[in-house]
């Protein structure tokens, strides 16, 4: 098993190498001049010619690619990302900064997602021909074709503007300082209650129709039947039995789920001005601020990879198939 | 109908001069409908927006331009058709019974599916409404009068959905930005759909290193989110309209290859098992002209479920401001504006929001109804 | 008599028609005595074994019938009651062994669960009963096999553990559906000693379904010849192979191939092919490909008649 983890490990590398390679090319496959990728323009003019020498020279634009290429992999390395122009300080600060805003909300859109997503999707499979699951079904795919951003808007117009119940934006109020610490931390969640729903309500969405999908097929398995042959409770049946393999390929899922909530959280950002990693990508992108946009989309892909890993990891832990792939039956 | 019961020749080649009256004359009814329904939707559309139909007809600029010739190409087409489709019948004398082919069986399955017949329809009027968009608007929607009196007007029979911060009336922009907005979600899905099948086929035809190298390309490429892969390529190529389609396009392919890659292996296996038999036929022919009917039937559906979610990233990146800038009206840099408004003119975003929910929820449920009717699922008889 | 199946009538209501699987069924098993349902692939053999423990899938129902098990009507009985039958009183064998195993518990875990149920075991008592089951019912190293995983057995060794599911509880009644269909020849042999030993053992009655007339040959007492969901013969083992009165029973074992027979010889099939479920002819759905059937045979479907003491034949044409 743990073989099975250091192969999946091992794998991710190159996969990592992969990300840093596509986005050098990007990089140099842009229209212009690859100096403007880390030094703006319109500063270059102002500064002294030596000065730009030196930043040529450590980035390597004046030597062939493949020094570039090489170059470059090393200052990732070393966790150099360069340096943004809005900002004028290092991207890596910048990044992580932001980082853990995006993370609260994606990781708890995650759980939102896991919790109704299943739920739901068990309870309709459950309920199967009655009148709930089509309610259900339709609802979810309703839902699921919403945009994000404009359910965002509606919902703060419906319980910020005209209701009242939630703040229509940013993470924390103007007497956020003067609150005590159980104050301050009731303050976040009450900030992060709009937003992490609407991020979890879509893939919520996704997730009840892939597992009542996944449930129903489980269910009509003939190890279901011999379950019920065997005098078992129905509940047993459905809940010890079919869920446990119906669960299964849901974890990959997860692994998807992250890029899709990850994107998402670039628009849920923007609409309640949530200060992460997505609302930094899409003003470097008005602002073309090209090491924050190169570095943001890296990041992302890193942490996508990572998920994926982790949605890996659990799958071979929960299916005892899978670690045994090499084996023979005895 | 047989030919006794079938009222004259000459009466029917008349009749169909209408379109439809010959099908439904024929007994033929539900196509009479459609192409009578279709025929006198166009018709009254030139008809009540002469004025405009006029003015577009010979209109400098592109988009008029081009409305008007279709609406009128529509009309031909629609009549011909129906002429064609009536001769075509008599001329198979009532043969043309009900088909078993897979074609027709698949067919009959969808028209089953409520949903997703009504999502066809609202999908095909969406984009007749988009592209004679010019000719049905009531107002200009870019052109800005006194705007201090029409700014933030209500909705109203005069202005179906409100004005905006410039007096614009929001109808027309959305009228307009139906045709943005579902043009480009049709052609980035017909860039996707291309890149993808090409990329999927020469990688499973030609296997070995070439299909690894090309397969790890693909793992990469998915690893990065779409929507943050989108932002990167935008924010770095600074893209027009052209280049917006261009990048949703090569954002999404990566389903597709993969899915043409796996028909093409395992179609591979099975031609060189029995290249023995065979008598030489190039492989390269029997791989392609097996993999078209088969491996379609899925592309459809997922390209159908892209159109969806093509229209919903433009709308997102429009609404960020780095897609569809204003004033060339989109339905997310309309939101976007709402936003602004939000507190004083509800309407200026919920219209926009409303007609992308509408849009992608149909094309939601035409993928699913698709699913059904190319996927049937097994019946019980394991159990028999 | 331990099991009465007196006009058993199962149904599947699907959007092309109706699918009747199993029509107007009757026959009994007495205690340990063992039966076997024979009849070619389609013909409801398996819906037979399904409906009597009530676990037909929908789309199909029981329309029709009773189904006596120690005098009580198990179509009849609340859900508790059913539950305790089933794996209790009456165990349930698949044919194909892996499928029966939910893979991701292990062996031992599967048996443990019925044992803890029907036999009121603590998890150490069942733990070490399982064990030894799993060596009684043939199994190498039962110890291994306790923690192990379906995917890590054989398909003999899976069927075997399937077995000792469904007879660790002592039911007075084991169901095997085609146990050795999916197995080897040399495979087979051992499963039907294993359920012929177990048989013994807990003096149980088995009511098998096979189209293997070979296994057929092997294990009964008597037989229960099948067509469309209809009974067409009933009579012991020895009298159907001997002498199989119905046209049908004729063909099929005319169909198998014997020693001793001559080489010149033909094989006698029967003409024809199964004729749809949903489409049945009327009258004897068998006089289309009748070598005796007429015109009379077309009118209602002959009833199960006595021949003689213990046989019952469902045909105009042979009387007692």
């Amino acid at each position: 098993m743990s073989l099975y983890i250091l192969k999946r490990l091992l794998l991710a590398i190159p996969l990592l190498l992969g990300i840093a390679t596509i986005t050098f090319f990007i990089v140099h496959l842009a229209p212009g001049d690859p100096m403007d990728m880390y030094l703006e323009p319109r500063f270059r003019r102002q500064m002294d010619p030596e000065v730009i020498e030196l930043i040529r020279e450590k980035y390597g634009l004046d030597q062939p690619v493949h020094v570039q290429y090489v170059k470059w992999l090393g200052n990732l390395a070393t966790g150099d990302l360069g340096e943004s122009f809005r900002y004028r300080r290092p991207v890596a600060d910048v990044i992580a900064e932001r980082i853990p805003y995006t993370l609260q909300l994606s990781i708890l859109a995650l759980l939102f997602d896991a919790l109704f997503g299943i739920a739901l999707g068990i309870f309709s499979a459950v309920k199967q021909y009655t009148r709930w699951d089509k309610i259900v079904t339709l609802g979810s795919l309703i839902i699921y074709s919403i945009p994000g951003f404009w359910l965002a808007l509606m919902l703060v117009l419906v319980f910020s503007v005209n209701l009242g119940w939630f703040p229509t934006s940013q993470t924390r109020s103007l007497d956020y300082e003067l609150l005590s610490w159980s104050g301050k931390v009731l303050d976040r969640i009450w900030h992060l209650v709009l937003p992490v729903f609407v991020l979890g309500v879509a893939s919520a969405a996704g997730t009840a129709r892939y597992m009542r999908n996944r449930l129903l097929e489980v269910l009509s398995e003939d190890y279901v039947l011999a379950a019920r042959a065997r005098g078992l409770k129905e509940r047993t049946v459905v809940f010890k039995h079919a869920l446990r393999n119906a669960l299964i390929p849901i974890l990959t899922i997860y692994g998807l789920a992250l890029p899709f909530l990850l994107g998402g959280a670039v628009l849920i950002e923007k609409v309640f001005a949530w200060p992460g990693m997505g609302l930094l990508a899409v003003e470097a992108v008005s602002g073309r601020d090209y090491p924050v946009i190169l570095a943001t989309s890296m990041i992302a892909a890193v942490l996508v990879v990572l998920g994926n890993l982790l949605a890996d990891v659990t799958y071979a832990i929960a299916d005892p198939r899978v670690s045994y792939e090499k084996q023979r039956p005895a | 109908m047989k030919s006794n019961d079938r009222p004259s020749k000459r009466l029917l080649l008349a009749g169909s001069l209408i379109p439809g009256v010959g099908h439904l004359l024929l007994g033929k009814r539900r196509q009479g409908v459609h192409l009578l329904a279709l025929a006198l939707g166009l018709a009254l559309v030139l008809v009540l927006r002469w004025d405009a139909f006029g003015e577009a007809f010979s209109s400098p600029r592109l988009a008029p331009w081009l409305s008007a010739r279709f609406l009128l190409t529509a009309l031909a087409a629609t009549a011909v058709f129906s002429l064609y489709d009536v001769r075509r019948s008599l001329a198979l004398d009532g043969d043309d019974s009900t088909g078993r082919s897979p074609f027709q069986i698949a067919k009959r399955r969808f028209a089953a599916n409520q949903l997703a017949v009504i999502a066809l329809y609202v999908i095909v009027i969406m984009y007749l409404i988009a592209a004679l968009a010019p000719i049905l608007a009531p107002f200009d929607p870019t052109a800005i009068e006194n705007p201090t009196e029409t700014q933030y007007l209500a909705p109203s029979w005069q202005h179906l959905f409100g004005t905006d911060e410039f007096g614009r009336d929001l109808f027309s922009r959305a009228l307009y930005g139906a045709s943005v907005s579902l043009s480009i979600g049709l052609l980035a899905v017909l860039i996707a759909v291309t890149i993808g099948t090409v990329y999927g086929a020469v990688a499973g035809y030609f296997g070995g290193l070439i299909d690894n190298v090309l397969m790890r390309i693909v793992d990469v490429v998915i690893a990065f989110p779409t929507f943050f892969l989108m932002l990167m390529l935008v924010g770095i190529f600074e893209a027009n309209i052209v280049f917006l389609i261009l990048i949703l396009g090569l954002t999404s392919w990566t389903g597709t290859a993969r899915f043409i890659r796996g028909e093409v292996l395992s179609l591979k296996e099975r031609e060189f098992i029995e290249g023995a038999r065979s008598i030489g036929l190039p492989h390269r022919l029997i791989i392609f002209r097996h993999i078209i009917p088969n491996a379609m039937a899925p592309v459809l559906v997922s390209a159908a479920l892209m159109v969806g979610g093509m229209v919903a990233a433009e709308a997102g990146l429009s609404f960020l401001g780095i897609g569809i800038r204003p004033p060339t009206p989109s339905w997310g840099n309309m939101i976007s504006q709402g936003q602004d408004a939000l507190l004083v003119a509800w309407w200026v975003a919920f219209f926009p929001g409303t007609l992308l929910v509408i849009t992608i929820l149909s094309f939601n449920l035409l993928s699913d109804g698709l699913r059904d009717a190319l996927d049937p699922k097994t019946l019980m008889r394991k159990y028999v | 008599m331990l099991l009465s199946v007196e006009n058993l009538a199962t149904y599947f209501f699907l959007d092309e028609g109706t699918l009747k699987a199993v029509d107007d069924l009757s026959f009994a098993v007495e205690e340990q005595e063992t039966v076997t349902l024979v009849g070619e692939s389609g013909c409801g053999k398996t819906i037979v074994a399904l409906s009597i423990m009530s676990l037909v899938p929908s789309p199909g129902r029981i329309v029709e019938g009773r189904v006596l098990f120690n005098g009580e009507d198990l179509l009849q009985v609340n859900p508790e009651r059913l539950r305790q039958v089933r794996g209790g009183e009456i165990g349930l064998v698949f044919q194909e062994p892996g499928a029966a195993l939910n893979p991701v518990f292990t062996i031992g875990y599967q048996i443990c669960e019925v044992l803890r149920l029907h036999r009121g075991m603590t998890k150490h008592e069942a733990e070490t009963e399982a064990v030894r089951l799993l060596g009684d019912t043939g199994i190498p190293d039962p110890e291994k096999r306790f923690r192990a995983y379906p995917f890590e057995l054989s398909g003999g060794m899976q069927q075997r553990a399937v077995i000792a599911i469904a007879t660790c509880a002592h039911p007075k009644l084991l169901i095997a559906d085609e146990p050795t269909t999916a197995l080897d020849v040399t495979i087979q042999a051992e499963i039907l000693d294993l359920l012929r030993y177990l048989q013994d053992q807990y003096r149980m009655a088995i009511l098998m379904i096979s189209h293997d007339l070979g296994v057929v040959a092997g294990i009964s007492d008597r037989v229960l010849v099948m067509y469309t969901g209809k009974a067409m013969e009933l009579a012991s083992v020895r009298d159907i192979f001997n002498e199989p009165r119905h046209p049908y029973s004729q063909g099929l074992l005319g169909s198998v191939p014997r020693l001793g027979e001559g080489k010149g010889e033909l094989r006698r099939g029967i003409p024809g092919a199964v004729p749809d479920l949903m489409q049945l002819p009327a009258g004897c759905t068998f006089h289309p490909r009748c070598p005796i059937g007429d015109a009379s045979c077309r009118s209602e479907f002959p009833p199960l008649g006595s021949l003689s003491d213990d046989r019952l034949c469902a045909c105009y044409k042979v009387s007692a």
